[in-house]
């Protein structure tokens, strides 16, 4: 039990919802609850941006992976901010012209609405339960072992209060629950490292010549180990991590919140920045784990005869690494501390997904499809906070059904699915004068179905969650020919459309153009 | 789509400087992608073929060649997004704005 901890993170609750209060009093329209009317600033929505994709697997995750394989850990923080550079230079600008309140609007813009609705919904409600699940299951694992409360009211309490950020304050709520979460993480992981180097002398040469010392790896942990195994294997998981970041909903639905092109690309920036910076400081706070906590038996489940493994028999697996970090370094002060802001790290992802999926149902499904456009602004917001309570409702009982799953894959899964169904629908609207209706559904339906049949069929899941003897698809990450699947389908089915609707849609690509190069009517989400 | 916007857009249509800039800036966000493609690949293809090289210790030090080539990568990419927001929102967004400013008159 520990007291600072279960102290500090109260008063985070406390803050968020006095925030989703005020929030709650501010969203009158659509455009507040899908948007924040569109009056963020590209800096406060950069900072979001960062709490909404700095997930607690990235920072608990990846700063485990170094400290128990060094070199390996750096290899999927690389992959995943390469993505940002390809959202800024193709997406952002020309999603922030185009929509108003999902990435669907910018495919629904010339092609046919209720196909495309449809897909991007189930696109969007795929990657978000893949996400969700994760997330809750590694909350409800955390906040057990952190809290020491029962795996069910964890993740009960996890979905309780999601819910009640995104219900009842929408977008601005989850906002700004996600710009407090990414200063309180940059802050902990910021004076963290900087004790690991301050041990050092700011040496980082002699901070990599102790952790080499002490580590049974040895020399090995700076140089590429066995996460890489062959070349395919390495190229499809790049190309998930990479494109997977331009087609995750919830990510994509932050570049509505900003009111022009200029601040959604000093958003990308920002971003991309603190991301980098964040990552950066994982590695350095791997290393000091390895260098601080592999000689103290106090974090290990020693054998009877006192030694232990290091690499094994760390209390709570090598991903509590960073949190045993904290209180080597800060006492039980400063691990209170990290273990609040791992939870609020958890809390303000999983009201990010919830938004996109509850804005999926009620702004494609309901509104555009269902409705067919007749519904009025407060109906199509109450529908959302319903879709909200009702993924909340799911996330806990899936929460519940996967307590004792590997779902690691899951995220996996998530970025593969948003590389090879979001990204390619998305950019293929944007920038191909050929796409029609019929080639996007085509394509995008064959690269979803594709990659979750490839990840089905992985060893990872297959042999090492199924128990089958031998995967029937060699690969684990499924991007590279899922993706593949994917473009051709769109081109293919594109080119032999040749129907009436096709050759409407080609020739309304030239106005489209014109607006997404220039913002012209763009969805003013600012109506007040 | 309000009529004022059909008017605009087909003054924009018709404006000799809209191709141009939309043009040279099409070219840099492409160029850009492929270079964060070719920084980041080919930082995956030599962990694939020459795990040894980016082993080997820089100078005296412990600190290896793949240390420095990861966070080079990752400082590389946010250098990329700056450069390019920099030129976008203030050559690029200067010569756009006064199109739209034609068009809208």
């Amino acid at each position: 039990m520990n007291i600072p901890a279960i102290v500090m993170f109260l008063m985070f609750v406390a803050v968020t919802l006095v925030i989703t209060r005020w929030a709650a009093s501010r969203v009158r329209s659509a455009s507040d609850f899908y948007a924040a009317g569109g009056g963020i600033t590209g800096t406060q929505n950069g900072l979001a941006i960062a709490g909404d994709y700095m997930s607690a697997a990235s920072f608990l995750g990846i700063s485990g992976l170094v400290f128990a394989s060094g070199f390996d850990g750096i290899l999927y923080s690389v992959g995943f901010l390469v993505g940002w550079p390809i959202v800024l230079f193709l997406i952002a600008e020309r999603l922030r012209n185009l929509g108003r309140y999902t990435f669907a609007d910018v495919v629904a813009y010339r092609l046919e609405a209720g196909p495309i609705r449809t897909l991007s919904a189930v696109g969007t409600l795929t990657v978000v339960a893949f996400y969700l699940i994760a997330q809750m299951v590694g909350a409800g694992k955390l906040i057990e072992l952190l809290f020491g409360l029962p795996y069910l009211y964890a993740v009960m309490a996890v979905g309780a209060l999601m819910v009640t950020y995104v219900a009842t304050g929408g977008m601005v709520a989850t906002t700004w629950v996600q710009i407090i979460k990414a200063c309180l993480l940059l802050g902990g992981a910021t004076f963290m490292a900087f004790m690991v180097l301050a041990n050092f002398g700011f040496s980082l040469n002699a901070m990599f010549r102790a952790a080499t010392d002490i580590h049974p790896d040895g020399l090995a942990i700076l140089s590429p180990g066995k996460l890489v195994s062959d070349p395919i294997s390495a190229i499809s998981l790049g190309l998930a991590l990479m494109f997977g970041t331009a087609g995750l909903p919830h990510i994509l639905m932050r570049f509505f919140t900003v009111k022009d092109a200029k601040a959604a690309r000093k958003s990308v920036f920002y971003a991309t920045g603190l991301i980098g910076y964040f990552y950066i400081l994982t590695f350095i706070i791997g290393f000091g784990a390895i260098t601080l906590l592999m000689s103290d038996p106090s974090y290990f489940r020693a054998s009877p005869d006192g030694s232990f493994d290091p690499l094994a028999a760390m209390i709570g697996g090598t991903n509590m690494a960073a949190v045993h970090l904290s209180q080597a370094i800060g006492g039980s002060l400063f691990l209170g501390f990290i273990s609040a802001v791992a939870f609020a790290t958890i809390l303000a992802v999983v009201a990010g997904l919830t938004l996109a999926g509850a804005s999926a149902v009620s702004h494609d499904l309901y509104a555009s499809i269902f409705a067919k456009g007749r519904s009025t602004e407060a109906t199509e917001v109450r529908i959302s906070r319903i879709s909200a309570i009702v993924i909340g409702i799911v996330a806990i009982f899936l929460g519940y059904v996967f307590e004792n799953q590997n779902v690691a894959f899951m995220v996996g899964l998530a970025f593969a699915i948003a590389a090879s169904c979001n990204f390619p629908v998305l950019l293929m609207s944007i920038f191909w004068r050929g796409t029609t209706t019929r080639g996007a559904v085509v394509g995008g339906s064959l690269g979803l179905v594709s990659a979750v049949t490839m990840v089905l069929l992985s060893p990872a899941v297959w042999v090492n969650t199924f128990g089958f003897p031998k995967a029937l698809f060699p690969y684990d990450s499924p991007a590279l020919f899922s993706m593949t699947i994917a473009f051709l389908g769109i081109y293919i089915g594109s080119k032999l459309d040749r129907s009436a609707r096709a050759e409407k849609e080609r020739a309304a690509f030239e106005d489209q153009f014109i607006r997404s190069e220039t913002g012209i009517g763009i969805g003013a989400a600012s109506s007040h | 789509m309000p009529s004022d916007t059909v008017a605009m857009i087909e003054k924009v249509k018709r404006d000799p400087e809209f191709l141009p800039v939309v043009k040279k800036r099409a070219r840099l966000a492409w160029t850009l992608s492929a270079l964060t493609l070719a920084i980041y690949f080919g930082f995956i293809l030599l962990v694939a073929f020459a795990p040894d090289l980016l082993g080997r210790p820089i100078g005296d030090g412990t600190m290896t060649v793949g240390i420095v080539a990861g966070v080079g990568t990752i400082m590389l990419a946010v250098a990329l997004t700056g450069l390019y927001v920099r030129r976008a929102n203030n050559e690029f967004d200067a010569k756009i704005d006064a199109i739209v400013a034609r068009a809208a008159s």
